[in-house]
């Protein structure tokens, strides 16, 4: 009886979500389907139900091979291909507001229980495999003590960390596996609070400026205007001054940052806002323009506005850019990297983009990595699955992909924050001339070559 | 001095369910309050107060339905005063608990629910404390 009433009064509360049922709208695209704002009284969930992979692998498409390359690390965020191929794994958990409401401390707790539950690792690991039989035997730590390290970037001898508190550099040799020394402050970021903690970072291809993701503080301004100063946008920082401003702005989570090789546009996977119904806000993939206001917080997807935002202005939704790509609501896209040619005729030309998964969602989405194809440099057709699996037919999640970076050599490294695994995913039948360098990834309309080895 | 053995004699309401309603009562009209500064000023502290103000009326209010529910319980005839009580106090956590909810939406998302809510519920708190204070405990032991 208790129980049959306890079921009511949720079906009840639930009602007011009115969601879940038929099917949902197509929300990838220059054009996604947006319905209406929905408010229930609680928001539409399914938290992740973690188990361990046992003998399960993830899934990928016929023709691809997907291995474990190296796991136990201290919540894996972002990955860095270096040039000799050794890879770099940032490791650590930030964040760590208080709860200013009741909501926040139930909301923390039940959104917990989706997450690993290692420690922080605060630190660089690097991964070797010496031999190129795609086993990486070599695993030593590259850097410790660092704050919450994310975003990765190198360029020439630099190697630039986006710590959740700083931006700094280390210096780099090829072949390297241990840092030379502590790393030296190019700039601080803004940390206070630090709700949307991570720091996404990408490099110009001149590598004279550093572009540095920055999320809001707030899902949609609940902590008040002022906790917003410098937070949702992309600063641009002057490698060798560490002078900033803002490059763009409005971007409520810009969680990954990549530069397309060969136009050196800087791209963005943005995550946007929750509780507004499991079909809005669609995360998005977009080029980020210079001086461009994208919405956050006072409205979406150009100007749609959020009345939650108060005072709202008028003015800043006006001049909100529709982004170019909507990859699906809720998906939580933490990861982009460029492809290219080596990956097979398949994923010649896009972007990777890796989806940490739903909570405000009854029925789940994201929780895999997909593939967004390009054509003549722009996002063109739907996104194609590569690789699934993380959340199984048995509703137990066993990953959540978080990084992608692309090995030039023809591999797709996937960071995975809950089983803490590094993934690597090759082409099965790689002819020679996979390896050599082909066609470029997407048409070069400027000459000049790429100074640095790009960030992807 | 005459002591009389008939357990029926009427008592004042006890000191511990006079003070939950009179505590229920101040708390849910802070939230009012707040939620009102809060329509006004679109300063989320404000929201905040609410929330919290709410989540203290409400232990209240929780423990004085228990109270009232016992001593409706108890109560020979089971109607008047202590029933009327108890109706109250359930609608008001029934309100207090939707009122809850709202508060933990994001932001200007409280609003307009918010102080419609907060209004209606320290009404109706406030009502229930006329009520309990008007009935009369019967005598038994304790």
């Amino acid at each position: 009886m208790k129980r049959l009433f306890a079921a009511a009064l949720l079906a009840a509360l639930a009602s007011g979500c009115g969601q879940d049922a038929g099917t949902d709208p197509v929300q990838y695209g220059a054009d996604p389907q947006l319905p209406r704002q929905q408010r229930g009284l609680v928001p539409s969930m399914k938290i992740a139900d973690p188990a361990p992979w046992g003998d399960a692998r993830p899934t990928v498409p016929q023709g691809y091979r997907i291995t474990a390359i190296a796991t136990g690390f201290g919540i894996a965020r972002q990955t860095l291909v270096l040039p000799n191929g050794d890879i770099l794994v940032a490791e650590g958990r930030g964040g760590g507001e208080r709860a200013l409401r009741p909501k926040d401390i139930i909301a923390g707790f039940i959104k917990a229980k989706g997450t690993s539950q290692a420690k922080s690792g605060n630190r660089l690991t690097l991964l070797r495999d010496a031999d190129g039989d795609g086993v990486y035997e070599g695993r030593t730590v590259f850097a410790d003590k660092l704050n919450a390290p994310y975003g990765l970037a190198l360029v020439g001898g630099q190697l630039y960390v986006a710590n959740q508190d700083a931006l700094v550099r280390f210096d780099y040799r090829p072949g390297q596996t241990k840092a030379s020394g502590p790393p030296v402050t190019v700039t601080l970021l803004p940390s206070q609070i630090n709700h949307h903690w991570t720091k996404s970072l990408a490099a110009s291809p001149d590598g004279k400026f550093l572009y540095v993701g920055i999320g809001s503080n707030s899902n949609i301004t609940e902590r008040g205007m002022a906790a917003e100063v410098d937070r949702a946008m992309v600063w641009q920082v002057d490698a060798a001054t560490g002078a900033h401003r803002p490059f763009a702005t409005g971007l409520r989570n810009p969680t990954a940052l990549a530069v397309q090789p060969g136009t050196g546009q800087l791209w963005a996977v943005v995550n946007e806002r929750d509780e507004l119904g499991p079909n809005l806000v669609p995360d998005y993939l977009t080029s980020v323009r210079e001086g461009g206001f994208y919405g956050w917080p006072y409205s979406y997807w150009g100007q749609n506005v959020d009345s939650r935002a108060q005072p709202q202005d008028p003015a800043k939704v006006a001049s909100a850019i529709r982004p170019d790509y909507g990859l699906g609501s809720h998906v939580a896209a933490l990861g982009v990297a460029f492809s290219s040619p080596a990956m097979g005729p398949l994923f010649a030309e896009g972007v990777f983009v890796g989806e940490h998964g739903s909570w405000n969602r009854s029925r789940p989405s994201g929780y895999k990595v997909v593939f967004v194809p390009f054509r003549g440099g722009r996002p063109a057709g739907p996104p194609v699955d590569v690789v699934t699996g993380f959340r199984g037919a048995d509703g137990k999640t066993r990953g959540r992909p978080v990084g992608v970076a692309l090995d030039p050599r023809g591999a797709l490294i996937v960071a995975d924050d809950l089983s803490n695994t590094i993934w690597r995913i090759v082409p099965e039948r790689r002819s020679p001339a996979a390896e050599a360098p082909t066609r470029p990834a997407a048409p070069a309309p400027r000459a000049d070559p790429p100074a640095t080895s790009a960030p992807y | 001095m005459t002591v009389t053995a008939d357990a029926r004699v009427p008592r004042p309401t006890h000191p511990f369910f006079a003070f939950l309603l009179a505590g229920a009562v101040p708390l849910f009209l802070g939230a009012l309050l707040s939620d009102l500064a809060y329509g006004s000023t679109a300063e989320v502290q404000w929201s905040n107060f609410a929330a919290w103000l709410i989540l203290g009326a409400m232990v209240f209010t929780g423990l004085a339905l228990l109270w009232a529910l016992v001593a409706l319980l108890r109560a020979r005839p089971r109607k008047g005063w202590p029933l009327l009580c108890f109706v109250l106090l359930l609608a008001a956590f029934a309100l207090g608990v939707v009122d809850s909810f709202v508060h933990a939406r994001d932001a200007f998302a409280i609003m307009p629910a918010a102080p419609i809510l907060s209004g209606i519920v320290a009404a109706i708190v406030g009502l229930a404390a006329l009520a309990g204070f008007s009935s009369l405990r019967s005598g038994e032991s304790r």
